[in-house]
């Protein structure tokens, strides 16, 4: 028998085109699953040449999914680059502000949309209803908490920036504008529900847990490093702070540091299959030194939360780690969920400091020929890296991406999957729906909003080893 | 006593104003929201997204605007009925699912159309092509007509 490769070929519209190739050995096993994303490219040649007071606007453009998070990440790069290391607490408060609505909204929108059908309805139940709308209709309260929890998020981000898209609340060295009053008591009048709707969609989470142990557990896991920013104190911090990495034993691998100094800790390696790059872990290789980001890591690296429901439900969630990091892929929904409450609940603090009502917006520094900043984005740490002219022209960017971060481990998990559901020669309409919840628990972001009508469905071929197709099925 | 209220529209343009002809949405939303006119509501955005449903329920007459990279020029124009339709690994939503999600959600779907401008390049840049840009202005006098006559032919209707 000769080796094969099935390929699953989706070209979506918002992401670009990903598609997942299963390689078999000469028995027929799974010898390996690569997840290839071929949109990523043209970034750096985008922002090169743009005046650095542009960039922080520009860069949404990279990605209709999370535009607000490029928006943050290289203001905090161009904040450096005008010699201003750290903004006024209007400043830095009210980019928080719009972080926490961002996150919030974004990991509810995964959770919500894409997951929720998955956990709550089954894998294996058919496509027809294992979407958003079985979900509403068995579960009305998840439709409402969906669109209401979305929403507010989008209402925090309209509060802050004066618009609900393409916001510009940040330039460099601070921001436009601070928080009327009017609209910080209409975010305070809803942040209470907010915050029970989503402890509401944890508990419900939990009962999915509690019937679905070993299902939980085992699903496209492994054992893996973890990277995220962390407070100073050791606290989950998602908008400034210090790398760290772990082990998968849960030892310190780094700690404590500046985004300035990444190249020391992290490489990126090019791989001729793919466009997206290959981040690892300088010290431990390129075998070794893959790691996970997002939710789950965030979870794992820090020691506390600092608001209260975050905080108990993050205890609740370290026992499944049994005294190390949890490695369970589908607990980045779990993970995800408790990063939704902390935003929530960071931002009904926020809603009650008088410093977002301050006046002192911005301040202006020496300029520098360079900036470097990160940020924990929704799907996990987002790198930004300026360089720039005496004429304030960019000249040169490297973006290491929260996706990008996580290539290896999707890689890895999609590999788990084909290696417990691929049985005989077929591609099993199981096979493809565990493919794809083991896909969304990253909840990567394909690519950078290319979107118009006229590509094309979901492609899954079989090919021999020579490449010649076996049978292709169209997914629509 | 009946109250009357006259008809809404909403026009939802979507794309990505940074890669080229994917913008074509966003900007004839922009054009439509610039008239100004009383009752229309011209929104845009990188994507469509389930929050939308609350809006496009609020209206009587809805259009989606997007980009088309296959099709005829310089626009087509199809109706959209509600669709319980979803995609593979994607944060994508269809304007049909939309409906869909405002039809068992808010328990109204009102009448829509897909208005798919024809645009030629999506790379990073950010600008319509020449083609995009003459493609754009007969949609945009398509679709102004179209609104234009909706207003006049029925410009109450009876309130809830």
């Amino acid at each position: 028998m000769s080796a094969r490769k099935i390929v699953i070929d989706p070209v979506t519209r918002v992401e670009g085109h990903g598609k997942v190739t299963i390689r078999l050995n000469e028995a027929g096993e799974v010898e390996q699953a690569r997840f290839h994303i071929v949109e990523f490219r043209g970034f750096e040649r985008f922002i090169q040449g743009r005046m650095f007071w542009e960039v922080p606007v520009i860069v949404q453009r990279l990605c209709g999914i999370c535009p607000v998070s490029h928006h943050l990440c290289a203001a905090k790069a161009m904040d450096l680059v005008a010699g201003v290391d750290r903004v006024t607490p209007t400043a830095d408060k009210m980019r928080r502000l719009m972080h926490y609505g961002q996150v919030l909204q974004s990991n509810a929108l995964n959770f919500f949309h894409l997951a929720s059908p998955d956990l709550l309805l089954g894998f294996g139940a058919p496509i027809a209803q294992r979407n958003i709308f079985g979900v509403i209709e068995a579960f009305p309260e998840v439709g409402k908490w969906a669109i209401f929890i979305r929403k507010f998020g989008q209402m925090v981000i309209e509060a802050t920036s004066g618009r609900r898209i393409h916001p510009r609340l940040c330039v460099p060295g601070g921001v436009n504008q601070n928080l009327s009053v009017e609209r910080r008591d209409a975010l305070r009048g809803d942040i209470g529900q907010i915050i029970k709707w989503c402890v509401d969609a944890l508990e419900l989470h939990k009962s999915y847990i509690h019937d679905n142990e070993v299902l939980y557990e085992g699903f496209a896991s492994f054992p893996s490093s973890y990277m995220s920013l962390v407070g100073a104190d050791g606290g989950m911090e998602l908008y400034d702070g210090a790398l760290e990495a772990i082990a998968a034993d849960g030892k310190t691998i780094f700690q404590g540091v500046h985004p300035a100094s990444y190249r020391d800790y992290i490489i990126e390696e090019v791989r001729s299959w793919s466009y997206m790059k290959f981040p690892h872990i300088r010290s431990l290789g390129r075998e070794e030194g893959w790691y996970r980001v997002g939710p789950l890591a965030q979870l794992n690296c820090c020691t506390f939360i600092g608001t209260p429901i975050a905080e108990a439900a993050r205890r609740d969630f370290v026992a499944l780690g049994h005294g190390g990091p949890v490695h369970a892929t589908l607990a980045y929904h779990w993970a995800r969920l408790i990063c939704m409450i902390h935003c929530a609940e960071t931002i009904q603090d926020l809603l009650f400091d008088d410093d977002l009502q301050g006046n002192d917006l911005v301040i202006a520094g020496e300029r520098r020929p360079e900036g470097i900043a990160i940020i924990e984005a929704p799907r996990g740490t987002l790198l930004h890296h300026y360089t720039v002219d005496g004429n304030g022209q960019v000249t040169g960017a490297n973006l290491i991406v929260s996706t990008t971060n996580n290539n290896e481990a999707m890689n890895r998990s999609v590999t788990k999957v084909a290696v417990d559901y691929l049985t005989g020669h077929e591609i099993t309409e199981a096979l493809l729906n565990h493919v794809e919840v083991a896909i969304r628990a990253y909840d990567p972001c394909l690519s950078c909003a290319t979107h118009a009508l006229g590509d094309m469905p979901l492609i899954v071929t079989l090919e021999d080893a020579e490449g010649a197709v076996i049978t292709t099925r169209v997914k629509q | 006593m009946i109250r009357t209220q006259p008809t809404k529209v909403l026009v939802l343009g979507y794309g990505n104003p940074g890669r080229q002809d994917d913008g074509l949405g966003p900007a004839a939303a922009g054009a439509i929201d610039r008239m100004g006119w009383s009752n229309l509501t011209a929104v845009d955005n990188y994507q469509l997204n389930i929050e939308d449903a609350l809006e496009v329920a609020a209206h009587d007459v809805v259009w989606f605007v997007d980009a088309s990279k296959v099709g005829d020029a310089p626009f087509s124009v199809t109706d959209v009925s509600p669709s319980r339709t979803v995609e593979f690994t994607s944060h994508l939503l269809r304007p049909a699912a939309l409906l869909a999600i405002a039809q068992q959600y808010c328990d109204r779907a009102p009448p829509a159309f897909q208005l798919a401008i024809r645009g030629y390049e999506f790379e990073f840049v950010e600008a319509l092509t020449q083609g995009g840009r003459e493609n754009l202005r007969a949609a945009l006098g398509m679709l102004t007509e179209s609104i234009r006559r909706v207003r006049a032919r029925s410009p109450l209707r009876a309130a809830p």
